[in-house]
């Protein structure tokens, strides 16, 4: 579902430009709203979602899913946590839809989806394990790396079970907002992937923007 | 159906068992072994989670396993990958021709709502158990908990979406002696429960045991259906291969 937002970048509270292959970590409050912004089109941002205060309790793509009865994100998706608890809402989105079945590239994904000698390409995984080692107060670690969000990003299931990765429908400019229910701890790898044609090998920046 | 493999003979299970209907249980599975799960009134659910009892950090991986192989159900002729780009088990034999795993597991409040609170002390062992509890049950068994629960198998369960992506739960999917064979590539901590799917509409709380049997596989050749079923699976193999490598040596 398309839906504008009202909200103007000028009385954004915080905004940071997240370029290809980097991550992005920011707690996010209750009652705030956080928007993903495509700068340059079909970017994926990778991103996870945990309870600031106690991050055992994180997004789960598939209580979402479950609990909603679809497959896809757009504007009006509640995303539920691994305790069956709200965490936000997606309140606009200029693209109608977003993936949570396929998960972040990995280095070690990368070997079987492209190729054995692709290991040493970065990937979203080691985005996060960068940023759950820099950041060790935390008390995160590749336990807590789980399924995702991949905004931005379209992989249509078909009624026969199969499941495609279509050219994205996104575009320069387009964008995803989110209010908090809670307080979250935001993760995002801005995806660095060069195998993938979604992109057309070419990983751009993101912004990220912040509403009290 | 994507290919036929010869099921093992069913003479010569190594092990039967029957795990009662909203249960749960846990064990370590090695190489080699095919697992056989039977859905023995018909009507079952197994919710399975899988880890590598050597380094439980590499575990089954839902979004790797189902765009490798392009696919939305899991069926004979796919394979299990983990997060690790490896294969835990390959699926080579199925009788249903889907098996979810995007629905999740049953948690306490949602089994509260749909088939009411019945505790230990008022029911005994038919108690009305939930899928999360189960495997942090068995998690704990090996100093796993929260942070491990990850996306499941629901075995023997089918939900299908339309093109609008919306979910659909197929009641009566399976049937009375309905199996699956998993073959294990490489040694896995296999956690499971039997509790009801969470998308299962029925009004009294489903209870359906699972059989399962192990048996000694076939050596895997090169030609074999499920490392064959795509590029992206015989790559994986190919990262089993290196993994067993000092091994193959000894």
């Amino acid at each position: 579902m398309i839906l504008e937002s009202n909200l103007h970048p000028e009385t954004a509270s915080f905004r940071a430009t997240v370029p290809a292959g980097e991550y992005f970590l920011k707690v996010v409050k209750a009652g705030q709203t956080v928007r993903i912004l495509d700068l340059e089109g079909n970017q994926a941002a990778d991103t996870l979602f945990y309870n600031a205060h106690n991050p055992t309790e994180r997004y789960s793509a598939v209580d979402t899913i479950r609990e909603q009865g679809n497959v896809y994100l757009t504007a009006g998706s509640r995303l539920i946590s691994s305790e069956g608890n709200l965490m936000l809402d997606i309140t606009a989105d200029t693209c109608g839809r977003h993936d949570t079945l396929g998960g972040a590239c990995a280095a070690e994904s990368n070997t079987t989806r492209y190729a054995l000698d692709k290991k040493c390409m970065h990937a979203c995984r080691d985005s996060w394990l960068v940023a759950v080692t820099e950041h060790d107060e935390l008390g995160l670690s590749k336990r807590d790396i789980t399924h995702n969000i991949n905004f931005f990003m379209n992989v249509p299931v078909t009624a026969e079970g199969g499941l495609t990765f279509a050219d994205g429908i996104s575009d320069a400019g387009k964008y995803v907002e989110l209010k908090a229910a809670m307080d979250v701890l935001v993760m995002i790898s801005n995806c660095p992937q060069l195998n993938n044609p979604c992109n057309a090998y070419n990983p751009t920046p993101i912004e990220v923007l912040l509403w009290d | 159906m994507l290919h036929t493999a010869t099921p093992p003979n069913p003479a010569l299970p190594l092990y039967d068992d029957l795990i009662p209907g909203g249960s749960h249980w846990s064990f370590i599975i090695r190489r080699g072994h095919v697992l056989r799960l039977i859905d023995e009134e018909g009507g079952a659910n197994v919710g399975m989670l899988m880890y590598n009892p050597a380094n439980p950090l590499e575990r089954y991986n839902m979004p790797d396993t189902l765009k490798n192989q392009h696919t939305f159900l899991l069926t004979q002729g796919h394979v299990l990958l983990s997060d690790m780009g490896r294969v835990f088990a390959s699926i080579v034999h199925d009788d249903l021709g889907w098996h979810d795993t995007v629905s999740g597991t049953c948690n306490r409040k949602l089994v509260e709502q749909r088939w009411g609170r019945k505790t230990y002390q008022d029911a005994r062992n038919l108690y009305h158990r939930n899928g999360t509890h189960s495997f942090l049950n068995e998690l704990a068994k090996y100093g796993l908990g929260k942070k491990d629960l990850t996306a499941n198998l629901n075995w023997f369960s089918k939900v299908a979406t339309n093109d609008d992506g919306d979910l659909r739960f197929v009641p009566g999917h399976s049937r009375a002696g309905a199996s699956v064979d998993l073959r294990f590539e490489m040694d896995t901590l296999l956690v499971l429960h039997t509790c009801p799917h969470p998308l299962n509409p029925a009004s009294d709380y489903p209870r359906f045991p699972l059989r399962y049997q192990l048996y000694k596989a076939a050596p895997v050749s090169d030609a074999d259906p499920c490392k064959t079923s795509s590029p992206e699976a015989t790559r994986a193999f190919a990262n089993n291969a290196l993994y067993h490598l000092f091994e193959q040596e000894a």
